[in-house]
């Protein structure tokens, strides 16, 4: 079998996304078919920048398979401390493992790993650039919250520049027919003109551009929060006069739709108000629990295994 | 104004007007022992005018690195004096090590020595894009 990676969802045909949500639906029927499935395989958690769910979704999901992880959650702790290159380190665990989830804090890191691994890749963020994983997340749980990935409009609120979800997640869902963007976010942190050029002016999609929450609410059917990332700031001053430009509360939500539902790939500051959380239109936290079975398919898929 | 013909040898005919050093440049022409002889501003009935470059040694000619800095050029190969060949260049879809991200936050700002890729994404435009983290590239030219 030629070796896949996963380093863009557009990777992934929108066949394959869909054959990997059903295969995600069946396992959160039926978890125990599934138990033996990466048996005797190994799962390396390359994390040259922190994360705790990502990683911990990607291990449990192996663990869940029956396969087993190594690796490392901070680049501190690997050679690239010593000075040895993300294609060198990549190279050396492939020869380890069987197939390797890696995030990286510099754009296109996994597109530089995939030259020389020798294992399936998945890019589990690079920098503000891509989040495939977090977007079949999303995906996974639009399907399950609304039953449809057609024929929605959605809205993108906070950090649309540097929020590689929202890359990602624009980019899957440019090839779903009927889908309406409104992209909510100070002049700051719009979305990149690259995304514009070659997804939506290039296939014609519908998208408006507000900084208003309150104005766009009313007729979202997703309502998706980014966190502003401090992280992707090179200066400070510009991340505290941003990070609290929309903090949705439950009186934003009063107009809203009754079938909306909110997502957000969190971690979150103080974007959603924890008084939304009991709101069942927030569906944050059912997309964490999505994470981990969306990632069950998606290794099954790369290993070329089967319940 | 003369300039001799040459022998064997490569002549990149209808530059644009007044580009004729970058081609120079990005060929590295400067590293090479023979004579090189750049005619700028040559009258030309299809262009008006144009710049020449005639290089009088057989070298392998990186038509890609041509291709992106001027699709409209011509490439003549020259032996015992002869055109053997004429070449015309086109946009390349892919750019190895020609040109480089300026994206800070890209890999490639961060381990120099990876290869700096370039994929061709608009060619009406004429623009590329870094194949690691996306960053635009608008040809020079």
């Amino acid at each position: 079998m030629e070796k896949r990676n996963l380093i863009d969802i557009t990777d992934l045909t929108t066949a394959e996304i869909d054959e990997m949500i059903a295969a995600a639906e069946d396992i959160i029927a039926s978890p125990a078919k599934y138990a033996h499935v990466c048996d005797g395989k190994q799962l390396a958690t390359l994390f040259f920048e922190p994360s705790t769910r990502t990683r911990l979704s990607f291990e449990s999901a192996m663990l869940a398979l029956g396969g087993q992880t190594l690796g490392f959650s901070e680049a501190m702790s690997s050679s690239t401390a010593k000075g040895e290159t993300v294609v060198d380190t990549v190279h050396t665990v492939s020869c380890y493992a069987d197939i390797i989830a890696m995030r990286h804090p510099k754009e296109g890191a996994p597109y530089a790993a995939i030259q020389r691994s020798e294992v399936p890749i998945i890019n589990a963020g690079d920098g503000g650039h891509n989040h495939p994983t977090q977007t079949l997340t999303d995906l996974l749980t639009i399907h399950r919250e609304l039953g449809r990935l057609t024929d929605l409009t959605i809205g993108f609120c906070g950090d649309l520049k540097f929020g590689r979800t929202v890359h990602s997640l624009v980019n899957a869902l440019s090839r779903e027919t009927g889908i309406r963007f409104v992209f909510i976010s100070p002049e700051e942190l719009k979305l990149p003109d690259y995304l514009k050029e070659n997804v939506l002016k290039k296939y014609n999609l519908p998208y408006t551009e507000t900084a208003s929450l309150e104005a766009a609410i009313p007729e979202l059917d997703i309502l998706y929060m980014t966190r502003v990332q401090k992280e992707r700031f090179f200066n400070e001053a510009d991340y505290v006069r941003l990070k609290d430009t929309y903090v949705l509360t439950p009186e934003k939500l009063v107009p809203a739709k009754a079938e909306l539902r909110i997502l957000h790939p969190l971690p979150r500051v103080n974007e959603i108000s924890t008084a939304v959380d009991n709101d069942p239109r927030a569906a944050y936290f059912r997309q964490v629990r999505n994470g981990k079975y969306i990632r069950m398919a998606l290794m099954m898929k790369l290993l070329d295994l089967r319940a | 104004m003369n300039i001799d013909s040459i022998q064997n040898g490569v002549v990149l005919d209808h530059v644009q007007a007044g580009k004729s050093m970058e081609i120079y440049k990005y060929l590295h022409l400067d590293q090479l022992d023979c004579q090189v002889a750049i005619i700028k501003n040559a009258k030309s009935a299809r262009m008006g005018k144009k710049d020449i470059i005639k290089i009088d040694s057989p070298m392998d000619v990186d038509l890609d690195v041509l291709g992106y800095i001027d699709p409209n050029i011509t490439v003549n190969i020259i032996r015992n004096g002869v055109r053997v060949a004429k070449k015309h260049v086109a946009l390349p879809e892919k750019l190895v090590n020609v040109i480089h991200c300026k994206n800070p936050r890209c890999i490639t700002a961060a381990e120099p020595q990876l290869d700096a890729i370039f994929l061709l994404s608009d060619p009406e435009r004429g623009t590329y894009r870094c194949a690691y983290c996306d960053a635009e590239k608008q040809r020079r030219l």
